[in-house]
Parts: structure tokens; sequence; C-alpha cells
């Protein structure tokens, strides 16, 4: 298999087959014929080739997670291809062709690319071999009956006949229908190939000999380079701009005043980015969040969260929790905050962008979780239609929510700058710029409550967060579209996956003006960190064993009950450790059953927080790359291990304080648990694996603090200044 | 001033001030893009190359200080992805967003070239300058493990 990050050389006779019908493509020859026909309204997934290659469309995002594998992976077992002949290709951006079915438009995030894309991919996969079959069938004049299929190869076994998939391409009957799939005609579990057995991913050979591409790398001949120094806060406006030593720099073309900030243009890196460093320029106090100081605000979030007189999003609820609060036997509270979090990707936001000299047409290479909407961004920054631009998709280093957003500012940047010049403009942010630009995981106050009727059942759970609407900011497109629900911060807030008759979740909106965003593990980040600590506590009011507790409260999934079973296994839950201890954490993320144990000890002279050792178990269903499953698990639970202990972004007058890996710690090799991952396969819908673990990791080191030392700790990150403080 | 060194093996020179970042000749100069720019500060390690036969942060030094050094990138590690580490990292399935990974993978090659046997804290120690924010660590120290055996 290889990938192709354009559209493959369609050089000989082909005939595509898509979503909508199935037509034949190219007659033969030519590379301008190919092009010519791709504004022929079908949706070509697959491509063969009468070299029996086979070219199949990827239409997720690659940010590190696998899906550019994993996604034609799927056509390509329903269509019994042989994967060693597969080239991957990219899909261009078009919503209608390739769009989420989850989302409605090309984007990944949330973990679902192959979730959403599952049955539609097998379904075409399926369309596909049926064509191969029907065409052989009628060249050999025999039954489709007595026919099957080999990886790239039709075989009358009767005759002993063999056809390629190539050599059928080079006289296929296309119909102009597609043929129906029924449900039962797809591969049973048992007989799958290639889901469920690791291939290499399509991207890894490029990632160990350094020719993968990524948006920083693209060279496009007299191309220029752009910094930019954006407003500190949301709203602000470059007042005075003092640009007399940036541009005495050598080799500064232009600088530039734009609403939000001042760009440069110049010719070398090195030069752009000192000029923007010599920039002095102030700002006027528009925007929201000037004064906004996180440290002073999380006790007024969290005042708002218990503040029970006040008006809330209902997020989930069942039966009636504040009336069974109300009449229960016994009640418990506790309350919980978060940081902000940054996203940290590797590799700083950059776009290139090359504006022609008429301003009319644009060639963009980026790295999103959207293209269609990094199309839609530079044709209205241009005010062009979104048919002129050339759009280039390149490979993310990193994205974690952070490439999500409906303005994709960097993509922005970049053709605002080049439309100055109209030139070919590489926009780097630097790493300071990354930070100081950052939209973080919001600020959190969490306030819950819990009642256990006489018998010690528990009857009510109420949840109610205080934070920022972070989709009212991320994307006011899709907050507008859901009616102002907004899951990005809330979902998961009524633990829904929890058998408690009477429950209750709840947003509380802040209006900080800070900027935000969804970050790995999304709402569930700071949600889990809340809800399953209180659970431990409710485990240990009630004198139950904190596996068990939860076991209880999810007996009738047999799933979750196996995952529970599974991870006290490995961790070995009941043996008693001298110095150290256990604490567990369990959710249903998106479907995907995992349980997390943390091993953990506290050095009390310094307050720092040792966690040897992290169990999960996961069941996601039907596992397509188990490997890579496990690779995600390994990621999450590392990247949890961040949120719990060391990463915190604050704000003063609404101004970010850190600024680079100096002061924003991240997790590294010395930093990070051993990882221990039992992946459990079940002929279930596969469901998510790329963040599952990272909202469990916070909690079940807390529960494991609390084990440890009898003290709970009720905030991330658990820095060593908080837990020397909280044990006293 | 010009610059005058060589870099995987050939000549190169770089007609940028000597204070530039090496970082930056390599990538907008010489167009060898697999080191990458991660932080600017030394801190995230996904710029690392050798020089002379050791790793050194390439945004941390100034071109002028490589004048008649040999550098050497990931593009130089071998010409077909065929140096232990790197088929080790291929064995393990190491990178995810492969960003940091040109920049681990002359990590590894510098521990092992220096230390042919590490122990597991040694190797924890050496590429703890580096970041990945994947956290493919567990598979970085299995496949340096692995590299260690097999070369």
């Amino acid at each position: 298999m290889t990938l192709a990050l354009r559209n493959p050389d369609i050089s000989r006779r082909h005939f595509m087959v898509g979503a909508a019908g199935l037509t034949f493509a190219v007659a033969s020859g030519l590379r301008a014929g190919a092009a010519a026909r791709s504004n022929v309204a079908i949706s070509p997934w697959v491509t063969i080739a009468t070299d029996d290659t086979v070219a199949i469309m990827s239409p997720a995002a690659e940010m590190g997670q696998g899906s550019l594998t994993s996604l034609p992976l799927i056509l390509a077992e329903e269509l019994d291809a042989d994967w060693g002949k597969v080239h991957v290709v990219v899909a261009p951006p078009n919503d209608e062709l390739y769009k989420n079915p989850q989302f409605g438009y090309m984007y990944t995030a949330g973990s679902n690319a192959v979730t959403a894309y599952f049955k539609e991919l097998r379904q075409f996969g399926a369309q596909v071999r049926k064509v191969l079959l029907a065409s052989a069938a009628s060249h050999w004049n025999v039954p489709v009956a007595e026919l099957a299929t080999e990886p790239n190869v039709v075989v009358h076994a009767k005759s002993g006949r063999r056809l390629t998939y190539g050599e059928i391409a080079a006289f296929a009957e296309v119909p102009a229908k597609a043929p129906d799939v029924a449900e039962s005609e797809l591969k049973s579990p048992e007989k799958f190939r290639l889901i469920g057995h690791d291939v290499v991913r399509v991207d890894m050979p490029g990632k160990i000999n350094g020719t993968a591409q990524y948006a920083i790398d693209v060279q496009v001949p007299g191309m220029l380079y752009g910094a930019i120094l954006r407003a500190p806060v949301e709203g602000a406006q470059p007042d005075k701009i003092d640009d007399g030593k940036a541009k005495a720099i050598a080799g500064v073309v232009r600088i530039v005043s734009l609403p939000y900030g001042v760009g440069v243009i110049a010719e070398t890196p090195w030069a752009a980015f000192g000029a923007k460093d010599a920039l002095n320029v102030s700002w006027t106090r528009s925007g929201k969040a000037w004064g906004f100081d996180s440290e002073k605000a999380l006790p007024a979030f969290d005042a708002a969260a218990r503040d029970l007189s006040r008006q809330t999003k209902v997020w989930g609820k069942k039966g009636d929790a504040l009336a069974a609060l109300q009449t229960a036997a016994t009640t418990v509270e506790a309350a919980y905050r978060n940081d902000l979090v940054y996203h940290a990707q590797m590799e700083p936001l950059n776009a290139v962008a090359s504006v022609a000299p008429d301003g009319q047409t644009c060639e963009l290479w980026s790295g999103v979780q959207s293209k269609t909407i990094a199309v839609t961004v530079a044709a209205s920054a241009l005010n062009i239609p979104p048919g002129r631009i050339v759009y280039h998709d390149m490979l993310m280093g990193g994205g974690f929510g952070r490439r999500g957003h409906r303005d994709e500012e960097y993509v922005h940047d970049a053709v605002v700058l080049s439309n100055v010049v109209h030139k070919p403009v590489k926009l780097m942010w630097t790493r300071e710029d990354d930070v100081h630009n950052g939209r973080f995981n919001p600020l959190s106050a969490h306030y819950l409550r819990a009642g256990f009727d006489p018998s010690g059942k528990l009857i009510a759970f109420q949840h109610r967060k205080a934070c920022d609407e972070v989709t009212a900011f991320q994307d006011p497109v899709r907050f507008a579209r859901q009616k102002g629900r907004d899951g990005i911060a809330f979902n998961g807030v009524d633990a829904p996956y929890y058998d408690i008759p009477n429950r209750l979740g709840e947003g509380v909106p802040q209006e900080s003006g800070l900027r935000t965003s969804s970050l790995r593990g999304i709402a569930h980040l700071t949600n889990v960190f809340a809800i399953e600590s209180f659970m431990d506590e409710l485990a240990r009011k009630r004198g139950v064993d904190p596996a068990a507790f939860r076991r209880d409260l999810v007996k009738d999934n047999a799933r979750a009950v196996a995952i529970i079973d599974a991870v006290k296994r490995m961790a070995d839950w009941g043996k008693k450790r001298d110095a150290s201890a256990l604490g567990i954490a369990y959710m249903n993320y998106s479907g995907t059953q995992i349980a997390l144990v943390a091993e953990a000890s506290v050095d009390r002279a310094s307050g720092t927080v040792r966690v040897p050792n992290i169990w999960v178990a996961l069941d996601p269903g039907i596992t397509v790359q188990p490997n890579n499953i496990l690779a995600q698990t390994e990621s999450s639970i590392i990247y949890g291990t961040g949120f719990a202990l060391f990463e915190r972004i604050t704000t003063e007058d609404g101004i970010v304080q850190q600024s680079g890996f100096y002061d924003y710690h991240v997790p590294r090799m010395n930093d990070v648990p051993q990882t221990h991952i039992e992946l459990i396969a079940t002929n279930n819908h596969p469901t998510g694996v790329g963040q599952m673990a990272t909202p469990l990791v916070a909690p079940a080191i807390a529960n494991a603090v609390h084990e440890f030392t009898g003290v709970r700790l009720r905030e991330t990150p658990m820095t060593p200044d908080r837990v020397k403080k909280a044990l006293g | 001033m010009a610059t005058t060194f060589e870099i995987n093996g050939k000549a190169a020179h770089s007609e940028a001030p000597g204070a530039t970042p090496l970082l930056w000749v390599i990538r907008e100069e010489l167009k060898l893009t697999g080191t990458k720019f991660g932080c600017g500060t030394g801190l995230c390690g996904a710029c690392m190359v050798h020089v002379d036969g050791k790793r050194a942060f390439s945004c941390l030094t100034q071109v002028g200080e490589v004048a008649g050094k040999r550098v050497t990138t990931i593009e130089g590690l071998s010409a077909d992805a065929s140096h232990p580490v790197q088929k080790a990292w291929l064995a393990e399935k190491v990178p995810q967003c492969g960003y940091c990974q040109s920049g681990q993978i002359m990590s590894a090659a510098d521990l092992l070239a220096h230390n042919p046997r590490p122990e597991r804290a040694q190797i924890v120690e050496h590429m703890s300058t580096n970041i990945c924010r994947c956290g493919t660590y567990p598979r970085i120290v299995r496949a340096i493990e692995r590299a260690a055996k097999e070369a």
C-alpha cells in the first residue's frame, strides 16, 4: 500500500464507483481526461486501474490518530482488495461527497471518524465488488452466484478461471445505478482479513525518514515568510503601532496593520520573527476578557455552580433529581475545579497561501480538522467563491481540537498576508504565539450532589458545571444550529451511563471572554474528573469498595462490567501496596467502555504525586486496527497525565501568562507512568479510540492519592503546591 | 558572510547572517524539511540534528557555529531508512502525528552511538530532552531497546 497526497495518475482505463452511482470515469490515455471528468456528478471513492492498483479515497484529516489508514481499509475489506495494491488518496474538500455522516461536513473530531464512516465505507466497498462480480459473470457468461473473490481477484472455481480486478477494469460494464447491498451480503466479522488485522499505517514510513509533509514544510518558489502579532485579548485592536525598529531589520518587506493584530512579511523566517519581536504595539481595551484573572475567577465560578437559584441550561436529565434530593435519607455534596489547558500540538500553527495578483484565486496549503472550513475561510477572506481556492491538504503535527475552529485563524492570517503582496507566503506562529494566541480548555467549577435512600441505594445525582460556552466561541455556526446546546462544554455532565433513577446535569454558563476550545477528552476531560472523584467519595461514604460501587451502577451493561473486572484483574486491585495505592475510574465514552486504574504515591515533603503505573481495559466494539488502538490509548493516558499533574494556563488582566515549554509543562518521558492496556474486541459497531482514556487519568490519580493519604484533591492540575496545601 | 559546512555528506553554504539559527537554514535555505521547528528554545527536540557526530538542537545552534563542521539531519541518517533506529521505529510502529519523530530518531541514534547498550533509565534520561505530545514514549523506549539488540 502507498500513500498519495495528490490524486493518483489516472493514465489508463479506470472505472470509478461512488455513493451516488457507478460511472465509467476515464476512457483511456490521458491525465487531462481525469481532470476534465473531475466535475462529473459522481462521488468517486474507488478507482481501479488496469495495472490492478486500487485507489481509495480517505475522507478524514490525519493528525496522528490513524484514520488515514483505517477508513480506506474498511472499504478495502468489503471490496476484497489486496491491501498491497491499494493507494490511499486524500479526499479533496467536498462536503457533499465526503462529509462525515455524523457532522454533515468534512470534519475530523470527537474520535468519531471510524464510527461515523464505518457503515457507509463497507457499503461502497461491497458495491464495487458486486460490480466486479457482475462484469466477470457477464464476461465469462456464467451465473454470478458461481463466482467468489480473493484479494483483487474474481474466481470461477468450477472452471478454474481467474480475473484480476485490473483485468476486469479493462472491460467492466458499470451500471447507471449503484447496486443495492443488503446488510446480510456484507462480510461477517469472522471473515475479515483486514479489519482487526494490523497493517502498517500509510503515513508511517514518511514519519520515519523525514519525508512526511506538513504545511510548515511546504516550499513554493518565490515564497515570502509571514509572522503575526495578534492581540493579547480577543476583540482588542492595535491602537498605536511603532514599527520603526521592525522596518529597519534587513529582509523585512512589509508591516501590515490588521483589525486583530500586526502582520510582518519578510524574505526569511528569521527576519519575520525578528521584526515581529521588534514591534511595539499598544492595544485598545475593546474585547471582553480584559481584567479577567483566572485565579480570582475560579471562586466566582464555584459560587455560580453552587448557587441553586441561578438559571442553568439543562444538559441531560432523568426522573426528578431535585425532588429525590429533598426526600433522600442522606445527601452528599462536593466541588471540583479545573484550570485552563493548552493543546501544545507539536507543530506551531501555520499555513501557506498563494494569492494570485488579481486576488481572484488562491492556492492554500494547511493542516486542519475541517478542510472545507479552511477553504471557506480563505474564500471569504478574499471575497471570492470557494471554487477558486486550490486546496492542498497536509498532515497535521497534532490537532487535539485546536484545528477545528470555524475561523481557522492561522489559515486566515496566511491568506490575508499573501493577498497584501500577491506572492506566496508561509505564515508561521512561533511557540510563544501558539501559547499566547491559544484557545484553551475552559476554566471550570463543578458542584455535585447525591442522595441515598434509607437502604443505601443511590437515588439522586446532580452535577452543575460553571464554565464558558465553548461552542459559542469555537464554532458559532454549530452553536446556532444546535440552538445554544454546548456539547463541547457540557456533554456527559449528567453521567448518563450510570444507572441512577434521578439524574440532572446542568450547565451554568460563564462569560469570561477568553478564547476557548475543545481539547482532547472534550467536555469529559473536566466532567469526568468531577464525576469519578465524586463516585469515589460516595463509595467511601457508603463504605463500599470504589470498584464494586461503580460495577453495581452499571450491572445491567455486560460490556461495562467486563472491562471493570478486567482492569481490576490487571492491576491486582485487591492487593494492598506498602508505598503506593490504587484508584479507579470508569466511563462510557461515546459507546466505548473504558476503565482505568492508577497507582500513585505522594512525596509529602515536596507535594509531588508519583504515578508509576496505569492500567486500562477498553472495549470499543470491532477493533479496526488493534495495534493503533493500543497506540492511541497509550497516547490518551499520557495526555491525561499532563492534564492531571502539570498543565496549567493562567490569565491576568485577560492576558495569557505562559509562553512556551519553559513555563508550560507537558509530559516528558521521565514524567509518565508505565502503561498496561488490555483491548477487548467485541462484535459491536466500532466506537472511538482517540482520546477515551484521557478523562479517566486525573480522577483515578486523585482517587489513588486519597487511598494513599486520606486527603481529597479537588483541583487540576494536582501540582506540588496544591498537594502540599491539601495535605496541610 | 557565507558559512560553509557539510550537510549529509555534501558541501553546503549559507548566505544567512552568522547568528541565524541553523534550523532555519536547514529547512528554508537547504529545503531539508525533515528537521522540525517546535519551540525555538531547545526545549522540545523536534529540531535535533547531529553536529560532528553529536546531537544538537538546531534551533539553538547558530549557523556560524557550524562553519567547517559536519551536520547530519534525518535525511542523512540513512539513505533508505535502514539505520537500526529507523528500522526499530517501524517495527514498533512508533509515530502518530509524526512531527517530533525526526528529532526523536536523531536523539536515539546519538544515544546508541555513544552507549550501544543503554539501561532503561539511561534511555529515559537521554530522551527526556524530546517532547512527543502524542505520548509515543512507551514505543520509543521499546524501539531503542530493539535497536540496541538488533544493531
